[in-house]
């Protein structure tokens, strides 16, 4: 039995291009290499937080985990559990034990419908609470979870601010009771102030509930704020995984370095932002062999064009993938 | 110090709307000095954009209404301008640059085209020399392979190269003043450690003055000489960068500088601002602030406090700094 909750081996996502000008000129299908041969664990309770820029894959690696989209290849285990092997009806409790948290507060709840109806939504699929009582029961009491009371429940999204819509989201997803709840994005679209009310939310619910979660973003500062474990993702792939003491205090990828240079503090005394890494993103369409930071990374050599680099274990499972680190 | 470029002077602005009435900006006073960088920080609803706009004569009357203030660029105020005189200052001695560059450039012209129009109606350039001009540009701000990129349009560039796009057509017609409304906000961060210090460079070599609007207290504290904060349509605080950073007052500035997470410590909780911003419909009485304020006093329920000097350069909105 294994000792992780969740375990990814080899995930790989390719979406095929066939109708773009090039695929049409040339009559070959060209591939989007999105989520390219990553592996990862989460330990029960822990947070990891996936951090990259745009087009590295991490909002793809939610959406793959909860089976919105299927893989091209790979294994994903729930509690030692193939997921991608659960018969249809297994696969309706998987999604109680999963979740996710959007990032955008105002498209992910529907408009039309009052708080207690969309909290009361998941309750009902999965059997939950019968008849209104239970259910309203059930709902304040998610209401209270999250910070809120009973006069929000027969309010409608549109009333509420962005961070009290990222309440609901959390609530709804809570609902379920899920063991593992996976946030993409959910504070980026939140003012600084209401952030951090978010941050603490989940933090708070991580103990009270015993949680585990995968958080993804693209701020550096909230990822060392809210993660145990970090995994830097750029284009694809996994170029480093550690303890987020070590990823942020002895980051050793050049990308990871790239990332945390460029990060301005809010403080004047540090120093300022620094580019390291020169030249625009790879492209996940058709890329080359070889590192993916090829072209960009100042310690590129021949085989680094060659040869993508795995992702290995330095001692203390901080892993990097890199030729020459 | 420099002399004055833009004062802006108790500028109050109201809008009209259905639902009732909103001050969006309540009377703002601040001076940008000639080569200096101006951070105007300030959460949803703040009002910061808004001032941007005004600055622009961007803002629609009606529904809005500038109730009272000025705004002198360069000694004149330019709220008694005419249209006429007002297409004079916008593109060639006031640019602005917005935050989503896909909304603010026109999807169905080439960049070459847009760029060059803005030179042609301007600068009455000919054809020919505005498309030699724009390619110009276009390697200014770090377009590689310009002269190919002139014919492609806003989409066929990824959103780091769009904000350059922005920037070459507000840098187009030489202004000596730009506006920056959140330039970097939608971009990755090392996409924004880029154009920051492009237009760090372009400052510099055009001894341009800025006023940098964002939320980001991070890229405030590494670009402006100059902070304001703004809350709720006033602004709270004003101090030059390292007083402002080393020593804030105004308890919105606190608030704000203890909610962020840090890159170098980890806490188990942040300390955020309790509640949400007010209803600008139906604001509190006194101080916009106060239902959120650690500190209140009986008089912040009911005194709008006034910005007054505390420090050599350094002014605050608040009862507990008089």
């Amino acid at each position: 039995m294994s000792d992780y909750f969740l375990e990814i081996k080899n995930l790989t996502k390719y979406f095929p291009l066939n109708n773009d000008v090039l695929s049409r000129l040339t009559g070959k299908t060209r591939l989007l290499k999105a989520v390219d041969d990553i592996s990862f664990f989460i330990k029960p309770g822990e947070t990891l937080g996936l951090v990259g820029e745009s087009g590295c894959g991490k909002s793809t690696t939610a959406r793959l985990i909860t089976r919105l989209i299927e893989p091209s290849s790979g294994t994903m285990l729930l509690k030692g559990e193939d997921l991608l092997a659960l018969p249809p009806s297994r696969m309706l409790e998987m999604r109680k034990t999963i979740q996710l948290v959007f990032q955008d507060p105002y498209s992910s709840l529907n408009p039309r419908k009052t708080v207690m109806q969309i909290l009361s939504r998941p309750l009902e699929v999965h059997n939950l609470a019968h008849g209104w009582t239970a259910k309203r029961r059930q709902v304040l009491h998610l209401l209270h979870l999250v910070g809120m009371g009973v006069e929000h429940a027969d309010r409608y999204p549109h009333e509420f601010s962005g961070g009290q819509r990222q309440r609901l989201a959390i609530a709804r997803a809570l609902a379920v009771k899920p063991q593992l709840v996976i946030g993409d994005e959910p504070v980026s679209a939140l003012d600084v102030s209401i952030q951090a009310q978010i941050l603490n939310l989940f933090r708070e619910l991580q103990e009270e509930l015993n949680l585990t979660y995968l958080f993804i973003a693209h701020d550096l500062s909230v990822i060392r704020h809210i993660s145990d474990r970090v995994a830097v993702m750029y284009v694809g792939k996994i170029v480093e995984m550690g303890t987020v003491q070590e990823i942020f205090l002895h980051p050793q990828h050049p990308y990871t370095q790239a990332l945390l240079a460029a990060v301005p503090e809010a403080d004047p005394r540090k120093p300022p932002p620094r580019l390291t890494l020169h030249g625009e993103l790879a492209t996940p369409i058709d890329p080359p062999p070889g590192c993916r930071l090829y072209g960009r990374c100042p310690l590129a050599t021949e085989i680094c064009g060659q040869v993508s680099p795995p992702l290995s274990d330095r001692g203390g499972a901080h892993y990097v993938a890199c030729h020459n680190v | 110090m420099t002399d004055p470029v833009l004062q802006l002077e108790d500028l109050t602005v109201r809008f009209h709307l259905k639902r009732g009435q909103l001050t969006a900006i309540d009377g703002v006073t601040f001076t940008v000095h000639r080569g200096e960088t101006f951070g105007l920080v300030g959460e949803s609803g703040s009002g910061k954009t808004a001032t941007a706009r005004s600055v622009m004569r961007l803002i629609p009357i009606p529904p809005g209404e500038v109730v009272r203030g000025r705004i002198l660029f360069e000694g004149a105020n330019i709220l008694e301008y005419s249209d006429q005189q007002m297409r004079e200052l916008r593109g060639k001695k006031i640019a602005m640059v917005f935050q989503e560059p896909m909304s603010a450039l026109n999807p169905v012209f080439t960049v070459g085209k847009q760029i060059a129009d803005a030179l042609r109606t301007n600068l009455a350039m000919s054809k020919k020399e505005a498309k030699a001009r724009v390619i110009e540009l276009l390697q200014l701000v770090g377009i590689p392979a310009p002269a190919s990129r002139y014919d492609n349009y806003v989409h066929e560039f990824s959103g780091g190269m769009r904000q350059r796009v922005m920037l070459a057509m507000a840098l187009s017609c030489n202004p000596t003043f730009l506006i920056a409304d959140e330039p970097t906000t939608a971009l990755d961060v090392t996409i924004q450690a880029t154009i920051l210090e492009l237009i760090r460079s372009m400052i510099e070599r055009f001894h341009m003055s800025l006023i940098f609007i964002t939320h980001n207290l991070g890229v405030v504290a590494h670009t402006c000489d100059t902070i304001g904060v703004m809350y709720a349509s006033h602004l709270v605080e004003l101090g030059p960068k390292n007083e402002l950073f080393a020593h804030p007052l105004h308890p919105y500035t606190v608030g704000l500088l203890n909610s962020i997470p840090r890159l170098d410590t980890k806490t188990k909780y942040l300390t955020p601002i309790t509640g949400s911003v007010c209803n600008m419909l139906q604001p509190p009485r006194g101080c916009k602030f106060h239902p959120r304020c650690a500190h209140a006093i009986d008089i912040c329920t009911q005194e709008i406090p006034r910005l007054k000097e505390v420090a050599p350069g350094h002014f605050v909105a608040c009862h507990l700094h008089t």
